[in-house]
């Protein structure tokens, strides 16, 4: 078995087994929405669903991503509205905007697992995604926003 | 002759004193190990072994050294987030245990800890299966006296239903094998695997005695 399932796309994995998932999403399949920040699982930027968990793709082989289910930012949503991102536009939250994929896809675990998030959530979920621009405080906005959304659309 | 005499007596005595000697000394050392030694409240283990305080407390010691080790005691912490490095500080970005022992929410060990170490310095070690022991069994190492944590790893309750087999397998475990692979960087525990296996397996199966202190 060699495949692998991207945003609901499968795709034939011919490349070292040893090679980062991010190199394989941004090189080989051409979706750089995940970014390469640390490449030690440090930062975030590169925060991908990995049969559903907010892996670290610069550190995560293809090894191990073979024959699962990968969601990047470009595949959260159909059409950009994920709860997430509407808040995300709406509260206006990036300033560079280099980390922000991997903010939003750790985000959508917390809101999955966590409908209602209380400020401590957001802290516990979202302490491994660093932002140099110091968006914080509007991320925290945002993730509060997207949970109203994603009530009133049920 | 009042000197040849004299010395025809202390011959006689010599030998009886010299074994008294050698056997108070023998005394000695084993109470140095022994005296207050706690032998276990684990039935199993009282039922199945001999029971030797000074044997199994000076394996303990060597078994103690390696628990309170950084590869050892970093992810068995006194609280609910890991500890890292050869200084035990808190895990950066402080992930949290969780009920299962694997993290919570987008912060889950092996969204970072991989089935393996990854390459290079201050990179995210990794084994199959990594985790802290569950909420609800915490196991903690860190700050517990080697009397607390020898009384602690044979109580069932706390142990997480380790009967004696299962405790001695517990010593091929990844995780704790891991302690000897921690990849670049980290500090091995002060034996060698081989040698903390002997001392773990001598220390139960003589009793696993809890030093006095």
């Amino acid at each position: 078995m060699n495949s692998i399932r991207i945003n609901k796309k499968e795709y034939t994995v011919d490349v070292d087994k040893e090679m980062p998932l991010l190199w394989f999403l941004r090189d080989y399949v051409g979706l750089t929405g995940a970014k390469y920040g640390c490449g030690v699982a440090q930062c975030g930027a590169c925060v991908v669903h990995l049969d559903g968990e907010a892996v670290r793709a610069c550190v995560t082989k293809m090894k191990r991503a073979i024959g699962k289910e990968v969601t990047t930012i470009e595949g959260l949503s159909e059409n950009g509205d994920h709860p997430l991102q509407l808040a995300w536009k709406d509260v206006d939250v990036p300033q560079c905007g280099y980390c922000h994929a991997g903010q939003i896809m750790s985000a959508a675990v917390l809101l999955r697992e966590r409908p209602t998030p209380t400020d401590q959530d957001i802290d516990d979920a979202m302490a491994g995604n660093i932002c140099r621009c110091g968006t914080y405080s509007r991320i925290r906005k945002a993730i509060h926003q997207a949970a109203e959304l994603q009530k009133q659309k049920g | 002759m009042k000197i040849d005499k004299e010395k025809k007596e202390i011959t006689k005595f010599r030998l009886p004193v010299t074994l008294s000697v050698i056997g108070l000394f023998l005394i000695g050392i084993v109470s140095a190990f022994s005296d207050d030694a706690h032998y276990t409240e684990n039935k199993e283990i009282a039922v199945l072994v001999k029971k030797d305080s000074a044997r199994s407390v000076h394996a303990f010691k060597k078994v103690y050294a390696v628990l309170q080790s950084p590869r050892c005691m970093n992810c068995h912490p006194s609280g609910d987030i890991p500890l890292q490095g050869d200084d035990s500080r808190l895990h950066a970005m402080f992930p949290k245990r969780g009920a299962d022992g694997k993290g919570i929410l987008a912060m889950k060990c092996t969204n970072c800890h991989q089935a393996e170490n990854s390459a290079g310095l201050k990179t995210p070690p990794g084994s199959p299966d990594w985790h802290l022991p569950p909420a609800n069994m915490k196991m903690v190492f860190q700050g517990r006296s080697a009397p607390e944590l020898a009384k602690q790893l044979v109580d069932l309750k706390q142990n997480g239903n380790k009967d004696l087999k299962a405790l001695i397998a517990h010593a091929d475990d990844g995780l704790v094998k891991w302690g000897w692979n921690p990849g670049e960087g980290r500090t091995l525990p002060p034996i060698s695997h081989a040698e903390f296996k002997e001392a773990w397996i001598t220390w139960l199966t003589n009793g696993a005695y809890a030093p006095a202190q």
